[in-house]
């Protein structure tokens, strides 16, 4: 990362963090820094290990092994009440015999608060959600998304150094989803409370995380911004489950080159040599295509378009070429250029797979 | 700041909460180990313990005037006259064999003198209250010596069972209570189920008082359908002409108020498992053109079958492990209960009332695992999401329905009406006008109206603490995390009492808190030992209660709470116990009324200041005063009603009160 953050000690610092379940390795020796103020997204698919990572965080299921250091203060063993973190649940969990303002001032009452002072707090967090006026409210009374809201301002009351965030939108359906995406990102660069959220949601951990974390089967297999985690996917599976990725099997010829079909392409740099057999990967939105045949160069060869779709904002086709063999790559065709080379069906053309856009995985066998 | 090594453990820390919650369920752990594991331990103990005299253990010397005889043993001295047999001298914890019975010549008036001592320190011998153990001799004069008395000798074995399975007299009781039980559960369950049926399928009217009706014999102890029966059929009967000839006491007897007091246990299970039934089904049924008797044979009846198979479990084993019915109804016919208690009070038998209990254990048991691995699958059937089905009206269906369910009521109100009917004549069959005179139970056995209020005592206090406890307990099986082997282990005992049947804990009871070296001895003959027994027996349905509405609740209220740094008790009484309310009062509802009823357990256990009102029932019946003990059911009967309704009231009200939160 940049300078400023490698020198000052992280908020968060999680060290060899392993968590068996019987003989079942849950989390397998996690290491990961978080920031001060972060938004960090714990992202990968059911059962990759992000929940009982974040309940490890929150002491709800202590760890096996390893350490937990959260502001200079070693809470690896503590229970949850001896930690300081707000946490909001995918089922809300609000308290349903109590009203939305006692709910909010749950966390405030024995702080030795006068009952004036919790009220104005629980007004001004009502306000902070935009739900100043549901105060005597039962949850029951409210929907989906108000009552998501009413939990956050319930987990913020005590101004906690950490705010975990367990699925929070997957209950809801997507309108609600994405102006609560918002709400969550504008609070939380607002009041700068360091932020980690679990989701097994992409678009959710690309829209609102300042890193994300993608995690399979128990280990971290990629950290970076949302740019770095879609740009360069370090491992096939990263590729593959972020955004849409054309997969096709090839050999090394170099360390920067790949063999596919009868064709020779020029990578990024992997860690590989000549002879080994792997994936190549390419994002259909990153294959250039040309009507003229003029153009001419590395990783670009003549292709016929076999198959058309319309999506809407662009044509996704699928492409065959003699130089590729039997592959077939997969390209989204935006609808400007679309009508500039005035695509149709079967038609013969030129493609260029631009070569910092191919990544080849060395050993990896199709996903 | 010291931070843990990678390689290493981490040992949770344990917070404040976690030392509470943990504490708690020690303590009601502790409390069903010593009120339920210890007990059925020392049952079990007694049924295997024989007792025999060992005449080898004892030796004798004789002086008629001419000095000291050569010693002798016992035994010599037995062999010589053959007078007992190695069986007779089998015998029990009790018993005592005087040694003169062996001496043929014996006069107590002779001035023969004799001297006995033990062999060794297995044996003792008794003279008059005095025990003697030792080699050293003592020396009686004949007149002293007919007060000596030999004591058994305790030793581990089956010798108990093997006895028990020699006697005809006490094996044919097995036979009698499955065959009572099997016939009782089939017709019960065919009656019950057709009444459910037509509750949840028909368009009949006065459903409501229907339900009312069939909830009633809930109310009343097992034994008072007992007692209308002798009215109606016994030897003095109103319809004994009905019998044909047939003696009501018996079987016969036994198996009718079984199904009167079975009825609506087996009603509510089923009635459960018909109306999770689906009415898609139904509908594609109907489209596919299936007849109503094949919808009913491949929809209605697979769909209720867990809950038949249930209930089927649950009548059996209410009715083989009941006690007061057939103590007044069966005549001679005997039931593996009724032995229990026959063999503890009538013979002072403790060692046989304790095989009795172990082999009344065993069908109860079994049918309680089945009800258990049943219920489990019911359970999942539940969480299907399904769409109710809504009866459409059938007038000849409905009409048929109707009058089915007017004559199960009839039954159900006659037997309980015979009885009001009884308490209130004068001297029934000979003279009809109504009195009060049968409501003087102070004129009678059985511990007078004192008895009723110690009922009401018991009840209350069951209700109350039982509630505290088993909620409690719930709540920290449910929500206490980690902590495996100990909820598994807390989980079975609390599932155990379903299986105990209620004599075999009150038998248990005896030999647990009897034992004067048992520190909490003290409670024995008190009001405290009913309270515990009777929270500890009916423990099961209630902790299930408590489990499923705990379960209802979101599990990360906890979390939530932790995270905001409170402790479990502010959730607990602000949250946990507010919402489940309702199932705290159907818990204590449920607690008061069995208190009011039950007899099995605690016969065993009453002193003469804590006499209750279903075995003064009992007694009063035992003493031929029918009347007066119809007169106590009735008085059962009114205050479960009262309380009932008073809950019924109460709910209302907190729902309106406290549960405003769950109208949207």
């Amino acid at each position: 990362m940049n300078n400023q953050q490698a020198k000052a000690e992280p908020f968060l610092k999680v060290r060899g963090l392993t968590k068996m379940f019987g003989n079942f390795t849950a989390l397998k020796h996690l290491d990961l820094d978080v920031s001060e103020s972060e938004f960090v997204c714990f992202l990968g698919p059911s059962g990759c290990g992000k929940t009982t990572f974040l309940r490890a965080i929150a002491g709800l299921d202590i760890q096996t092994k390893g350490s937990i250091i959260q502001a200079g203060k070693d809470i690896s063993a503590l229970p949850p009440a001896e930690r300081d973190f707000g946490i909001v649940f995918q089922s809300y969990a609000l308290f349903p015999n109590l009203t939305v303002r006692r709910n909010v001032a749950y966390g405030l009452e024995n702080e030795g608060k006068d009952k004036r002072a919790v009220n104005a707090r629980v007004d001004e967090l009502l306000k902070l959600v935009g739900l100043p006026d549901q105060a005597d409210k039962y949850p029951a009374q409210l929907s989906g998304g108000q009552q998501q809201r009413i939990a956050l301002a319930r987990a913020l009351a005590t101004s906690p150094g950490l705010l975990l965030l367990d699925e929070p939108l997957s209950a809801l359906d997507a309108k609600v989803r994405g102006y609560l995406r918002h709400q969550i990102k504008d609070l939380q660069e607002q009041l700068g409370v360091t932020t980690i959220m679990v989701t097994h949601d992409q678009e959710e951990a690309l829209t609102m995380a300042d890193r994300i974390v993608v995690m399979d089967n128990g280990i971290i297999e990629q950290v970076g911004t949302p740019t770095e985690i879609y740009r360069e996917p370090r491992t096939l599976f990263v590729a593959d489950f972020i955004g849409e990725m054309t997969q096709v099997e090839a050999v090394a010829t170099s360390s920067s080159s790949a063999q596919l079909g009868n064709i020779q392409l020029a990578t990024t740099q992997f860690d590989g040599d000549k002879g080994d057999a792997g994936v190549l990967t390419i994002r259909p939105e990153d294959i250039l295509v040309y009507t003229s045949k003029k153009k001419s160069g590395d990783n670009i060869f003549a292709a016929k378009i076999d198959e058309l779709e319309f999506l809407g904002s662009f044509w996704r086709a699928m492409i065959s070429s003699d130089k590729l063999g039997s592959s077939r790559l997969k390209a989204d065709i935006s609808i400007n250029v679309a009508r500039d080379i005035s695509l149709t069906d079967g038609m013969e053309l030129v493609v260029e797979l631009p070569q910092r856009s191919l990544r080849f995985y060395p050993g990896e066998k199709l996903l | 700041m010291t931070v843990i090594p990678a390689s290493e453990r981490v040992k949770p820390k344990l917070g404040r909460d976690d030392w509470v919650m943990r504490s708690f369920i020690a303590v009601i752990g502790v409390y069903l180990v010593v009120t339920l594991a210890f007990p059925l331990y020392a049952m079990l103990s007694k049924s295997l313990s024989t007792f025999q005299f060992d005449l080898t253990q004892f030796e004798l010397q004789i002086d008629k005037g001419d000095g000291w005889s050569d010693t002798i043993s016992v035994k010599q001295l037995n062999d010589k006259i053959g007078k007992y047999s190695s069986a007779e001298l089998n015998t029990s914890s009790d018993g005592r064999l005087p040694i003169v019975s062996m001496l043929p010549d014996f006069s107590f008036r002779g001035k023969t003198k004799y001297r006995l001592r033990n062999v060794g320190d297995k044996s003792f011998f008794i003279h008059g209250s005095e025990q003697i153990l030792g080699t050293k001799w003592h020396e009686y004069s004949s007149n002293e010596f007919r007060r000596v008395m030999l004591r058994p000798i305790k030793s581990i074995g089956f010798g108990n069972f093997i006895q028990y399975f020699s006697t005809p007299a006490l094996f044919n009781s097995i036979s009698n209570s499955l065959f009572i039980a099997f016939i009782s559960t089939i017709i019960t369950i065919s009656l019950a189920f057709t009444f459910s049926y037509a509750l949840a399928r028909s368009k009949m009217r006065g459903k409501g008082i229907f339900k009312i009706i069939a909830m009633m014999p809930i109310l009343v102890p097992s034994l008072l359908p007992g007692i209308a029966l002798v009215y109606l059929f016994g030897n003095q009967g109103m319809i004994k002409g009905l019998m044909g000839g047939y003696s009501i006491y018996g079987p016969i007897g036994i198996v009718i108020g079984s199904v009167f007091f079975t009825f609506p246990h087996a009603m509510i299970i089923i009635q459960t498992a018909l109306s999770i039934s689906d009415a898609r089904l139904y509908e594609a049924s109907d489209a596919l053109g299936a007849s109503k008797f094949k919808t009913f044979m491949t929809v209605t009846l697979p769909g209720a079958r867990y809950g038949l198979i249930s209930a089927a479990f649950v009548v059996f084993n209410l009715v083989i492990t009941d006690f007061g019915l057939p103590k007044v109804i069966g005549g001679q016919y005997n039931v593996l209960a009724v032995d229990i208690y026959k063999q503890v009070i009538g013979q002072q038998n403790f060692e046989m009332g304790a095989v009795v209990s172990v082999v009344l254990l065993i069908p109860a048991m079994f049918a309680f695992g089945v009800d258990r691995m049943v219920q489990a699958k019911q359970v999942a059937m539940l969480s299907a999401s399904s769409v109710p089905y809504q009866p459409k009206p059938n007038k000849r269906f409905d009409r048929t329905m109707l009058a089915y369910c007017l004559l199960i009521a009839g039954f159900i109100i006659t037997i309980i009406g015979v009885c009001q009917y009884a308490a209130l004549v004068k001297f029934w069959p000979y003279d009809l006008t109504f009195s009060l005179t049968n409501y003087d139970f102070d004129l009678m056995d059985g511990g007078g109206w004192g008895s009723f209020y110690n009922s009401l005592k018991l009840a209350i206090m069951v209700a109350i603490i039982g509630t505290v406890v088993v909620f409690t307990g719930a709540y920290m099986v449910e929500k206490v995390p980690g902590f495996g082997a100990g909820r598994t282990t807390f989980q079975f005992l609390a599932m155990l009492p379903m299986a105990i049947p209620g004599m075999v804990l009150g038998l248990a009871y005896i030999f647990f808190f009897n034992n004067p070296s048992n520190p909490v001895n003290f409670i024995y003959g008190t009001m405290a030992i009913l309270v515990v027994c009777t929270v500890t027996h009916f423990y099961t349905v209630s902790h299930l209660t408590a489990l499923t509405a705990l379960k209802q609740m979101d599990k990360e209220f906890e979390s939530v709470s932790a995270s905001l740094k409170q402790p479990f008790y502010k959730l607990f009484a602000r949250v946990t116990v507010p919402v489940c309310l309702p199932a705290i009062l159907d818990i204590s509802i449920y607690l008061f009324v069995n208190a009011m009823t039950t007899v099995s357990a605690l016969i065993f256990l009453y002193s003469p200041d804590t006499t209750l009102a279903s075995i003064a029932m009992l007694n009063m019946d035992d003493a031929g005063d029918i009347a007066p003990a119809a007169a106590m059911g009735m008085m059962i009967f009114y205050a479960n009603a009262t309380a009932r309704t008073l809950h019924a009231w109460a709910s209302k009200g907190i729902y309106k009160t406290t549960q405003a939160w769950r109208t949207r």
